[in-house]
């Protein structure tokens, strides 16, 4: 469904993706490792069309994205989860969760998101931003699940969470990917990454440089973690 | 007694004006991080084009009152295409030269056809008596401004914070790269926002024609005092700006009343108040600290 081809990006004089190329098939699961600084948050950015110093293909379904303005992205169906969880201060939960236009074939009504999400029907009249890390993750993922999004973009998402939250995220994300919905997430913690994705893209150098399965990242984890510095 | 309540009425007037004025320059601000100098000159072209409207086309007042807002804000609208929008992708500071540098051309534009006298503009009959309040009387045109401005806070208050696309003004103001990422078209919306915001301007000049000196440069002075208001409120806040705008109001009909003896005091207390509303909060007092975007 994604297909990136030849992908470069620069912020000014500095060059941080060479040459990428990656797929993802729907509902597939797939991340992207990689050393801090590697660019995968910009890699993620210049998907989602918000990254101006870029250049090569990124095609959804076949359709080439080139130069679409952001909010044209989203409407085609990616939905961007941001490594600080993009909650608004000036918006209620329910705000933040109904902002966002309906946008794919299968659009979660506000009643199965407060469903699945217990916690953010208890605060949903609270600012966003007075949820708790874990509450905002849930939110930012809930947002784009209610957009109905058909590729999730996730950075991060676990970053900085509980366990039993960390959990409770990949139990989301096998959710969505069994209704046919594509991740392609931006992961440091590995044991999490094998446990929800199938492939693994290995980033570094500006590059996809290694695919690997999920056996493979298992055989090779002291290897990962020491190169990716854990 | 009733002289203080005398002094507080006539805060609460003034702090009317200034309310309008930073409430539009809050909203303008938020959603194109744009600081708007030109925004005292548009209250100028309020109260002048009221006062043509009169004297060219005999249109009373309370037309004024709904056409020079409306064609204000497409003249705002306008301006935000043909100028503003081109300087978009710059420094903020360019847009700041460029509505400094519109505002000297309204200035001079009505200065070259109608001079810099003051024209005088009669209160509309309606509001022409005064309104006793048991202590005392107030002007009733004076009640009338402070009740409308007011109406028009709250107004603008319930629409940006109970229907739609007041949240999506909001979210675009808050964090407008994330709010395109979610699929609002913000660009959409910066031209009737600024269209918006010049129009409140608009409406505070309307008022201003009755009871303020019609002149080109009625907005120059004030148009500082209103960045004033607007930094102590916390740029962008709507809350803020007018909470900041009848609190100015107040602290300055006071200090001209009771410190009359050193008017220096009086004068400068607007900007002594914002210097140690930065020194404490730098966001102003109900203003955030910027979000990364």
């Amino acid at each position: 469904m994604l297909r990136v081809e030849g992908l470069r990006a620069w912020y000014g004089e500095a060059t941080v993706l060479r040459d990428v190329a990656l797929t993802v098939a729907p509902g597939e699961v797939v991340t992207l490792v990689g050393r801090n600084g590697a660019g995968k948050s910009t890699l993620l950015r210049c998907l989602m069309g918000l990254h101006a110093g870029q250049r090569g293909t990124v095609t959804l379904d076949g359709r080439d994205l080139g130069s679409l303005p952001a909010h044209r992205r989203a409407r085609l169906g990616l939905g961007w989860v941001p490594d600080d969880r993009g909650a608004y201060a000036s918006l209620t939960v329910t705000e933040n969760l109904t902002l966002p236009p309906a946008v794919g074939p299968n659009p979660w009504p506000l009643a199965r998101v407060y469903e699945s999400f217990p916690v953010l029907h208890e605060r949903r009249d609270s600012a966003a931003t007075q949820l708790s890390g874990g509450e905002q993750q849930m939110l930012a993922l809930a947002r784009v699940l209610r957009m109905g999004a058909r590729l999730l973009l996730c950075d991060e998402p676990t970053e900085g969470l509980a366990p039993l939250l960390v959990a409770r995220v990949g139990d989301i994300i096998r959710q969505v990917r069994d209704q046919g919905t594509a991740v392609l997430l931006v992961e440091q913690n590995l044991r999490f990454a094998t446990g929800v994705a199938d492939r693994h893209h290995l980033l570094a150098e500006g590059r996809v440089v290694e695919t690997l399965r999920n056996e493979e990242v298992r055989e090779r984890e002291s290897e990962l973690l020491t190169y990716l510095g854990i | 007694m009733s002289s203080f309540l005398q002094h507080t009425f006539d805060g609460l007037v003034s702090g009317a004006f200034l309310a309008l004025l930073a409430l539009g320059l809050a909203v303008i601000f938020g959603m194109l991080r744009v600081v708007n100098f030109a925004h005292g000159a548009f209250y100028m072209l309020g109260a002048v084009g009221t006062y043509l409207l009169l004297t060219e086309f005999g249109v009373p007042f309370w037309w004024a009152l709904l056409i020079v807002p409306v064609a204000l804000g497409v003249l705002g609208m306008g301006v935000e295409r043909a100028f503003v929008h081109r300087l978009a992708r710059l420094d903020p500071l360019y847009n700041f030269l460029l509505t400094f540098g519109l505002t000297l051309v309204l200035q001079d534009l009505v200065k070259l056809r109608y001079g810099t006298q003051s024209s005088p503009y009669a209160t509309p009959s309606a509001l022409a008596g005064t309104v006793d309040f048991g202590l005392f009387d107030f002007p009733a045109y004076r009640v009338f401004v402070l009740a409308f401005a007011v109406v028009a806070c709250v107004a603008v208050w319930w629409l940006l914070g109970h229907t739609r696309v007041g949240m999506v003004v909001r979210a675009a103001t808050e964090r407008p790269e994330l709010s395109r990422a979610l699929g609002i078209d913000v660009g959409r919306w910066v031209m009737p926002v600024f269209g918006f915001g010049i129009a409140l301007a608009g409406v505070a000049g309307v008022l201003a024609a009755p009871m303020r000196a019609v002149n080109p440069l009625m907005g120059a002075d004030l148009v500082i005092v209103v960045f004033a208001v607007v930094v102590i409120g916390g740029l962008g806040s709507i809350f803020g700006s007018v909470a900041a705008g009848f609190g100015i109001g107040l602290v300055q009909a006071w200090g001209e009343s009771y410190l009359d003896q050193w008017p220096i005091v009086a004068q400068t207390s607007v900007f002594v108040i914002m210097a140690a509303v930065l020194l404490w909060r730098p966001a102003g007092l109900f203003g955030r600290e910027e979000a990364p975007a």
